[in-house]
């Protein structure tokens, strides 16, 4: 009985214990959320909800608006985002179901390794290759074009679509690993179906597509968040110039990057509330888009489950 | 709605799908594999198979588990051509040419040869596009009403229409297992197959529902040739014209069902259908 009881509470005692390390991660998001509410109070109280729909960014003056910021962010994610998930689909579609063999470990592990490349050293690439290559490319455009609202703008080189190409390539290793894990679970009767209809390898890779969706629009979705908070390299190519612009070519600024150039030179009190303010909202703004994709995942896998339910019950259904 | 003895329905009962070759029962081959080998890289998992598969009979294939019946069901298709490492020598020969010709396209052979797996696959989409899958990527129809009339068809055929003909477009996901079987035999029946391949179509279903996947099979038989392979000896008994059984790698034994499960030729094929192994 004793042993029986020892182990009883070593049971307890180990459930008590994960459900603590788990409860840490809550309180954390929690204690980040009030701390950075609680840090910003002050530009909270003097600019209200205008923070985030004001253009102006002047710590002289003391006026403080986050919308050039969020409009960097979110634009540069995007594109990001447009550049990035086909090409990282892609590569997830060869590796799981196309390519050979021998070809396959050293492919995943060049792309894994892409992820561990530290933020600075594409910064620095991104400097030297990327941004003069945007010039060339800028200048090189017909100058019909150019007169277009999204390409105008003087050639410099940093500016949204260097910030948009270098945040491409560091999220497609993290898209491209989730969307191959994602296609290698999807059952092999899933393929096979499709052949066995005449499908063609092409079709039949739809079809194993299909049946993948949520998870690779998790996989994408995780990409996205990925490129909301990247810092150090986007800092270093953007352009840094507070100024909404639809041009892909004219330097803007976003929220990570704002706060790692500004944060040591705040003078003020209200400098720095405004840039923790800042920190605020790119933290809901992560937050939300968590939220939305997690539901939008949610929302799909549904019907998955009520498969989960007709298989318990067969003998019912076909009984009645 | 449980039937035994089912009259074999005339043709003209089941409306726009094109009714295989003879009116009168044809029972030349369809199907003819010979001196078939099959390999799995260096291993060899069938041996020299020499099976006619006839006309509008059921051939039911049966034997231990890892015997290669599977393997054998998925050469017909070529269903293997998509395992790494997997070969074959020796013929298969499907109207007088050999499937593994150089020439044959297997896209158009697989649709020639439809297939139904032993855990039910439907499409995570809605019941009709599932049995309109293999229409659409075939480019089978000419207009929406030829495409929805030949999806009813189907269902008809896979005697599926009247529980489902209400919910078209909700997931098939949420038809019991037995629908779903019957709804991949729909989606298979729809490309207008010549022979049906059956990989132990009813052995994740509750009795009822396999008894009504065997009146199908039963109906079917005087549209397709069928084979089938089954776990069930009973089952085997049951539906099928011609048995083959197999025992590691080769064919044992192969005749009449009624002659295989009374009078079989040999010692092994005795002792498995009575149960002494496997």
């Amino acid at each position: 009985m004793g042993r029986v009881g020892k182990k009883r509470s070593i049971d307890l005692g180990f459930r008590l214990g994960t459900g603590a390390f788990a409860l840490v991660l809550v309180v954390i998001v929690c204690a980040i959320g009030f701390e950075l509410t609680r840090q910003s109070m002050l530009s909270i109280e003097k600019f209200g909800f205008d923070f985030w729909r004001t253009e102006v960014w002047d710590p002289v003056a003391g006026q403080f608006g986050a919308l050039p910021f969020i409009w960097g962010t979110l634009y540069s994610s995007l594109l990001a985002l447009a550049i990035a998930t086909p090409i990282a689909l892609g590569i997830a579609v060869f590796i799981s179901e196309l390519c050979p063999n021998w070809l396959r470990q050293p492919l995943v592990f060049l792309t894994e390794l892409l992820a561990a490349i530290p933020s600075i050293v594409y910064g620095l690439w991104g400097i030297f290759v990327l941004v003069p290559a945007v010039r060339a490319f800028e200048t090189s455009m017909p100058s019909a074009l150019r007169q277009l609202p999204m390409f105008s703008g003087p050639p410099l080189g940093v500016g949204m679509l260097a910030a948009g190409v270098i945040l491409a390539i560091m999220v497609i290793p993290f898209t491209s690993s989730v969307a191959r894990e994602v296609l290698k679970s999807v059952p092999a009767a899933q393929r096979e179906g499709a052949y066995a209809l005449g499908a063609t390898r092409f079709e039949a890779i739809r079809a194993a597509v299909y049946f993948a969706r949520t998870g690779i629009i998790g996989a994408v979705m995780l990409g996205f968040g990925r490129a909301l908070g990247e810092t150090m390299a986007v800092t270093m190519v953007i352009g840094n110039n507070p100024k909404i612009s639809a041009s892909l070519f004219a330097p803007q600024y976003t929220m990570a990057a704002v706060l790692a150039n500004e944060f040591t030179e705040a003078d003020t009190e209200l400098y720095l509330n405004a840039l923790i303010e800042i920190g605020l909202v790119l933290f809901v703004i992560t937050l939300v888009v968590n939220s939305l994709s997690r539901l939008l995942i949610w929302s799909m896998a549904r019907p998955a489950r009520q498969d989960a339910a007709a298989v318990v019950v067969p003998a019912a259904e076909s009984a009645a | 709605m449980l039937q035994t003895a089912v009259p074999l329905p005339s043709p003209a009962a089941v409306p726009s799908l094109p009714v295989a070759p003879a009116p009168a029962p044809d029972t030349a081959a369809k199907i003819t594999a010979s001196g078939l080998d099959f390999y799995y890289g260096p291993r060899r998992v069938l041996e020299q198979i020499t099976l006619q598969m006839r006309r509008n009979e059921v051939t039911a294939l049966i034997g231990p588990s890892g015997c290669g019946k599977s393997t054998f069901l998925r050469t017909l298709n070529r269903m293997n051509d998509i395992v790494p490492g997997a070969r074959v020598e020796g013929s298969v020969v499907l109207d007088g040419r050999d499937i593994y010709a150089a020439a044959v396209d297997v896209v158009d052979l697989r649709r020639r040869v439809g297939m139904v797996f032993q855990k039910s696959n439907p499409f995570p989409k809605s019941i009709f596009d599932n049995v309109a899958y293999g229409l659409r990527i075939n480019r089978m129809t000419r207009s929406r009403e030829d495409l929805e009339g030949r999806v009813e068809a189907s269902l008809r055929s896979a005697a599926l229409w009247d529980e489902v003909k209400d919910r078209l477009h909700t997931s098939a996901l949420a038809l019991s297992g037995g629908q779903q079987q019957r709804l991949c035999i729909a989606r298979a029946l729809a490309v207008e197959p010549e022979v049906l391949l059956m990989d132990e179509p009813a052995s994740a279903l509750d009795p009822i529902a396999t008894q009504r996947i065997e009146e199908l099979i039963y109906q079917l038989k005087s549209r397709y040739t069928i084979v089938i392979v089954t776990h069930n000896m009973q089952q085997a008994a049951r539906v099928s014209d011609v048995t083959a059984f197999f025992w590691l790698g080769r064919l044992v034994e192969t005749g009449l069902t009624t002659k295989i499960f009374t009078a079989p030729a040999q010692k092994l094929t005795e002792d498995y259908i009575t149960g002494r192994f496997g």
